[in-house]
């Protein structure tokens, strides 16, 4: 009798190795790229919570490795409470305006776009990323600045008055777009919608064309077909574009320096803290503020239902 | 009896209008009210676009369609009073069964506990009684489709449009769903309108059925007309495999120089009969088998009973037929 099989080569005894127990194979690929997310990714997040549990000493400017919560004492002093409410204020501005303006744009291109409309859309969306982040931001400052284009095309339409009026409002306007919060806004609006509409397609594309059919068959108007069916069925979309835009927001550092009235925003405080003051606990106390704030929004969405449809 | 639904010379075309494709051509249809209606055809025959449009999904490029009498080619579908079963259900995923069963009901404004009651008497109707609070993922392939079911019928609709409804069942359960469709029709009194390309299905439950192929209605009339009489060649291959038969062959057996349709169960062997071929296929069918014969050029199928000596593969033998199964048919 001859042998039915080949003689094995040790590729082969390894591939039916594998064949054999495909866990073994699952955890050798697997286990790289663990380690990664394990160490250096929330292990990193574990050594800065661990460095607000630190203090500083006043005289040498020395942080002393103890077990202490003085430096979150230090965190809700109301000067600091301002600066916490007016990034949320902000970061929850920018992602209500980014769904918005985002929604429709999103709707079109999961419904509708083809082809080559669908390849246009992702290069609209996608090109502003691809260019520099300060550059952007600095046009931006000068097509806001009381010498731009805005200020220009306001006076050539004879709109100055709306404009202006717009400045005035308490609280948000300023000497110029560039300088106030609402110069701000819409900085930050430009820079993060992409990352609110991407997830909002991607789900919304999800939603089967029979389902709209099915409510209209139903008897139910184009409004509230998308009240009850589309908008909960897209809603983990929105969920997950406003967490990319609301993190984004209260992180960043570098739109409130350049654009708006310098007011401070946890970005900031957490990047002087760090440089010139040299207060690392304090510091990495202000950056816990955002992913506190994260947990309790993803479980107020998680409360409301925003997963159901997931 | 009055007209549930009229098509009046109904098309339906896509793409550009030099050279449309006639989805729907010119289709002239009348529904009798309380009919279990049937649209047969092969895929891309345009019996689902005709089911479009009577639900209001597709608006037609020319001609009218009228639901009891009413001109509704201009009317959206959420105004119409017709309801439909999608062929993949369509239940919103994010509500329990209770609330889907009720969509239709909720969005006319009825209040929350009259239309939770209304829903709960359809989910009895379809025997889910105790399924309210389940999401439809929760639930199996049968158990979703009479969910469909129950949240168009809460609406009472006039007419319920039923899209290839048993299409994603097993055998099983589809036979058990035809069984129940049917008395659920009857009990109910509303005209059913069901697309199918399975002629079995449209046979077995439609009192009328409309048969389907390139946009045109090839035949139209009760399961029985279109079964014994087919009226061309496709109606007589598609309703039941039939053989058809080449006008030379035809006049060979005795009858004009026409084509001809003879069903497989009407064959029997017969050692005088007049088609004589060799056996070239022998399928097991359980109740039977299926012998094929080559006469001539052409396929003959022949369905023989169990029990009887069957002839071997290559063999030579000769079929008979009573001179009434033998039916001519008036186009090619």
């Amino acid at each position: 009798m001859t042998a039915i099989l080949p003689a094995k080569s040790v590729a082969d005894r390894l591939t039916t190795l594998f064949w054999r127990k495909p866990k073994l194979l699952l955890i050798l690929l697997i286990t790289p790229p663990l380690l990664w997310l394990g160490v250096v990714y929330l292990g990193s997040l574990a050594a800065l919570l661990m460095q607000s549990f630190y203090s500083i000493d006043e005289f040498s400017g020395m942080v002393i490795p103890e077990f202490t919560l003085k430096t979150y004492a230090e965190l809700l002093r109301p000067q600091n409470y301002d600066v916490i409410f007016r990034t949320l204020l902000m970061s929850a501005a920018v992602t209500l305006g980014c769904a918005i303006l985002g929604f429709p744009i999103a709707y079109y291109a999961a419904r509708f776009a083809r082809g080559r409309w669908k390849a246009v859309f992702y290069l609209g969306i996608m090109l502003p990323l691809w260019s520099s982040y300060l550059v952007k931001v600095y046009a931006w400052k000068l097509i806001l600045a009381k010498e731009g284009i805005i200020t220009w095309a306001a006076e050539a339409t004879h709109t100055s008055g709306i404009l202006n009026a717009i400045l005035s409002l308490p609280g948000i306007g300023g000497g110029s777009l560039s300088t106030s919060y609402i110069g701000m806004f819409l900085v930050f609006v430009y820079v993060w919608l992409p990352y609110m509409i991407l997830p909002m397609q991607a789900s919304l594309e999800r939603v089967p064309t029979s389902m709209l059919e099915a409510s209209a068959d139903l008897g139910a108007t184009r409004a509230q077909t998308f009240r009850t069916v589309i908008l909960p069925l897209a809603l983990p979309g929105v969920i997950a574009g406003s967490i990319f835009t609301f993190s984004l927001t209260m992180g960043d550092y570098i739109i409130p320096q350049i654009v708006g009235n310098s007011a401070n925003f946890i970005g900031m405080a957490v990047y002087q803290l760090q440089g010139t003051a040299g207060n690392i606990p304090l510091a990495a106390a202000f950056a816990v503020i955002p992913i506190l704030i994260m947990l309790v929004y993803l479980w107020i969405a998680k409360r409301m239902g925003a997963f159901d449809a997931l | 009896m009055s007209i549930a639904v009229e098509f009046r010379a109904v098309s339906r075309h896509f793409g550009p209008a030099s050279a449309p494709v006639r989805a729907v051509d010119a289709v002239d249809l009348t529904i009798a009210e309380g009919a279990f209606f049937a649209m047969l055809g092969p895929s891309g025959s345009g019996k689902t676009t005709c089911l479009r449009l009577i639900s209001g999904f597709e608006s037609p490029t020319a001609g009218e369609i009228c639901i009891f009498g009413e001109n509704v080619s201009n009317t959206p579908p959420h105004l119409r009073n017709v309801n439909t079963v999608f062929q993949d259900y369509a239940l919103f995923p994010h509500m329990n069964v209770r609330d889907n069963v009720a969509y239709g009901l909720m969005v006319k404004g009825m209040p929350r506990s009259q239309r939770y009651a209304k829903a709960e008497e359809m989910l009895a109707l379809v025997h889910l009684d105790a399924y309210g609070s389940r999401k439809p993922a929760q639930l199996s392939g049968g158990q979703r489709q009479r969910v469909a079911l129950a949240r168009a019928l809460v609406n009472e609709p006039r007419v319920l449009l039923l899209d290839e409804p048993l299409g994603a069942l097993d055998l099983k359960l589809r036979e058990a769903m035809q069984d129940e469709l049917k008395s659920l029709q009857q009990r109910l009194g509303i005209t059913f309108v069901f697309v199918t390309h399975d002629q079995h299905e449209a046979l077995s439950m439609a009192d009328s059925l409309a048969v389907f192929n390139e946009g045109k209605i090839a035949q139209i009339g009760t399961p029985a007309e279109i079964y014994n009489h087919p009226k061309s060649r496709f109606v007589a291959d598609f309703v039941g495999s039939s053989n058809v038969l080449p006008p030379a062959l035809t006049k060979q057996l005795g009858g004009p120089e026409k084509w001809a349709s003879l069903r497989p169960e009407s064959l029997r062997l017969d050692a005088t009969g007049p088609l004589r071929g060799t056996v070239t296929a022998i399928r097991y069918l359980g109740a039977g088998h299926r012998i094929t014969l080559t006469t001539h050029g052409t396929d003959i199928a022949a369905i023989l009973p169990a029990g009887h000596p069957l002839p071997e593969t290559g063999s030579t033998i000769a079929l008979g037929f009573d001179a009434t199964a033998l039916h001519i048919m008036d186009q090619a």
